[in-house]
């Protein structure tokens, strides 16, 4: 009986078997297929390349061995480690001020009982509107001659400054525009965070006469490390990355007073076309950004055996 | 419990001071956006508003802003679509199924480290891959990339969106004689659609926002929009008025997402932190 159910089966309700049989594998095969084409084999050929010289003559081109000279290159240039040392500032810099500015927020907005669907829904137009877009208001509004900012400064009868044009202030002008754009998002972490403390514990220290510092001290920070953590891991990460808004804001200018690591790594690969050396900046790059990450697993583990 | 008085008000004059400085600068530029450039020049407050900056860069004969309206279009919508068949799927098998601890803990590693490197250092290799095949140039590139750059977060997202789901109700129907497909189908991915309205939603406004790809895969006729305000800024004699006016209509989407997609956003958004 069984025989001939399984006889009558037409083909194509075999091949479906078939295919469910094998949909595990099948699942996740064009995923596993476009990382290895579109991100392990260009890393690997970002290895490759770093060993080359390579410049295009008549739309053909040319290779050439040049593994040494990108290395002496490498130890040479003064403006990917200037590119370094700025972007690090940058992250050490913007990253605290959105933590302590967005924690702040969040504290204070966990307060209300009213008012947080709207608060939260204005939070996002910064993270939401394309860099780009961002890059260009807040250029319009460093505008020396008409921007809003030097209007507010001069109501209150300060000189015009240019922040973006002096070497003095362009990193710190591209830190403020990076504060703007990103301490919603930690923010809205940690709002999220705050909202899903125990009620009972913050009423109970309330009883118990702490003071609002002993209760954040001893009760909500500890209870927020967690998602202090991955706040403050997401957006150092996302700030290494910076390019857009540096691009359209000062370009890494004036002069290197503001080029960072990324915006390097663009110049030396489509500016100076540079293939070859851009590929062994960009190996160094990931190699920076894969031991920060690595040190903080590493912390991590140990702090979980630790406890 | 009822707080003091004196420390509502304070709490309330800080969230408000926190969002007029959120808030403010976008409605600045759409002033702007709404002046002429002597306007501009002059700061004029109160001003009578003007079409023309938005007129000029939509309609303008020089002006390329539809095509590239149209290119943004086209790569956002293929990619998010792309990202989430492939992501899900990908997902589900990593979620539901079992695979040895080391498959998934390389893959998983995988797209969290190339989640974290500066896009822009596989930029290179991206270009001379896409020069070979032909493709320099092409939409299809550019959505190729925007679909393995918002990959890792599909995958983590739907991840945790199939988590959440009961192993019995699978089962269930397996004993009753369901296909692992029909399955998936009908009962799981019905019951993951909050993580796939939000992964969906973030894929496109990413891709949307994208630059440093586009910026080196694309010349004139397959720009998209933020390439083509940041061409704007490149000009001899920079229009102010109509730069804004492309920036606030680079903003649209995420404006109305802001309203319609907010809660799917905001949990998309946070959903890291709450593991």
């Amino acid at each position: 009986m069984a025989d001939q159910l399984n006889h009558n089966k037409s083909w194509l309700e075999g091949l479906w078997d078939l295919l469910d049989r094998h949909f595990k594998l099948l699942a996740v095969l064009p995923a596993a297929i476009l990382l290895l084409a579109l991100t392990v084999y260009p890393l690997l050929e970002l290895f490759h390349m770093s060993t080359l010289k390579i410049s295009f003559s008549n739309a053909e081109m040319v290779r050439e061995p040049a593994f040494w000279d990108n290395l002496t290159k490498l130890f040479d240039d003064w403006i990917y480690r200037r590119a370094l040392v700025n972007t690090l500032i940058f992250v050490a810099v913007s990253t605290s001020v959105e933590m302590v500015l967005g924690f702040a927020l969040a504290l204070a907005v966990s307060e209300l009982v009213r008012g947080r669907g709207l608060v939260r829904t204005a939070m996002l137009l910064p993270i939401l509107i394309p860099p780009v877009a961002i890059g260009n208001i807040w250029r319009l509004m460093y505008n020396p001659e008409f921007g809003v900012i030097n209007s507010l400064l001069a109501m209150v009868g300060l000189p015009a400054l240019d922040l973006l044009g002096s070497t003095q202030t362009a990193l710190l002008a591209v830190i403020i525009v990076d504060v703007w754009h990103w301490t919603p998002l930690v923010f809205l972490i940690l709002l999220a965070g705050l909202e899903a403390l125990p009620d009972e514990l913050m009423e109970a220290s309330s009883i118990d006469g702490a003071s609002y510092i002993q209760k954040l001290v001893y009760i909500i920070i500890p209870l927020m490390w967690p998602a202090i953590m991955v706040a403050f891991i997401f957006r150092s990460i996302v700030a290494f990355k910076v390019f857009d808004q540096i691009f359209l804001l000062t370009s890494g200018g004036p002069g290197t007073s503001s080029e960072v690591v990324s915006l390097y790594v663009y110049k030396v690969f489509f500016q100076q076309n540079q293939l070859g050396y851009g590929a062994m900046l960009a190996i160094i790059t990931i190699a920076i950004v894969c031991v920060y990450l690595g040190t903080f697993a590493l912390m991590q583990r140990r702090m979980a055996r630790a406890k | 419990m009822v707080a003091a008085p004196w420390k509502t008000v304070a709490v309330w004059a800080f969230v408000l001071f926190a969002l007029v400085l959120i808030v403010a600068p976008f409605l600045w530029i759409v002033s702007v956006s709404l002046k002429y450039q002597i306007q501009i020049f002059m700061a004029e407050f109160p001003f009578d508003p003007t079409w023309t900056n938005y007129d000029r860069v939509l309609f303008a004969k020089s002006s390329d802003f539809l095509r590239n309206l149209q290119n943004s279009l086209i790569v956002a919508i293929v990619s998010t679509a792309f990202v989430l068949v492939v992501g899900t799927l990908a997902a589900y098998s990593l979620a539901w199924r079992r695979w040895s601890r080391l498959f998934s803990a390389v893959f998983l590693t995988w797209t969290l480290v190339f989640n974290i490197i500066p896009p822009i250092t596989l930029v290179g290799p991206w270009y001379l891959i896409f020069r070979e095949l032909g493709l320099f140039n092409t939409l299809t590139a550019l959505t190729m990339t925007h679909i393995v750059i918002n990959l890792p977060m599909t995958i983590w997202l739907m991840m945790s969106a199939f988590g959440n789901i009961p192993r019995d109700l699978e089962s269930a129907a397996i004993i009753d004689g369901c296909r692992r497909m029909t399955a998936f189908r009908v009962i799981l991915l019905p019951l993951a659609a909050p993580g796939l309205i939000a992964s969906g939603l973030l894929a496109f406004i990413f891709s949307w926002s994208e630059f440093g790809i586009a910026l080196n895969l694309t010349a004139k006729e397959t720009m998209t929009i933020p390439v083509a305000i940041a061409a704007y800024a490149g000009q001899y004699e920079i229009q102010h008025g109509e730069m804004a006016a492309a920036s606030v209509l680079s903003a649209v989407p995420a404006i109305v997402l802001m309203f319609v997609g907010q809660k799917f956003i905001v949990r998309g958004l946070t959903a890291g932190s709450m593991k």
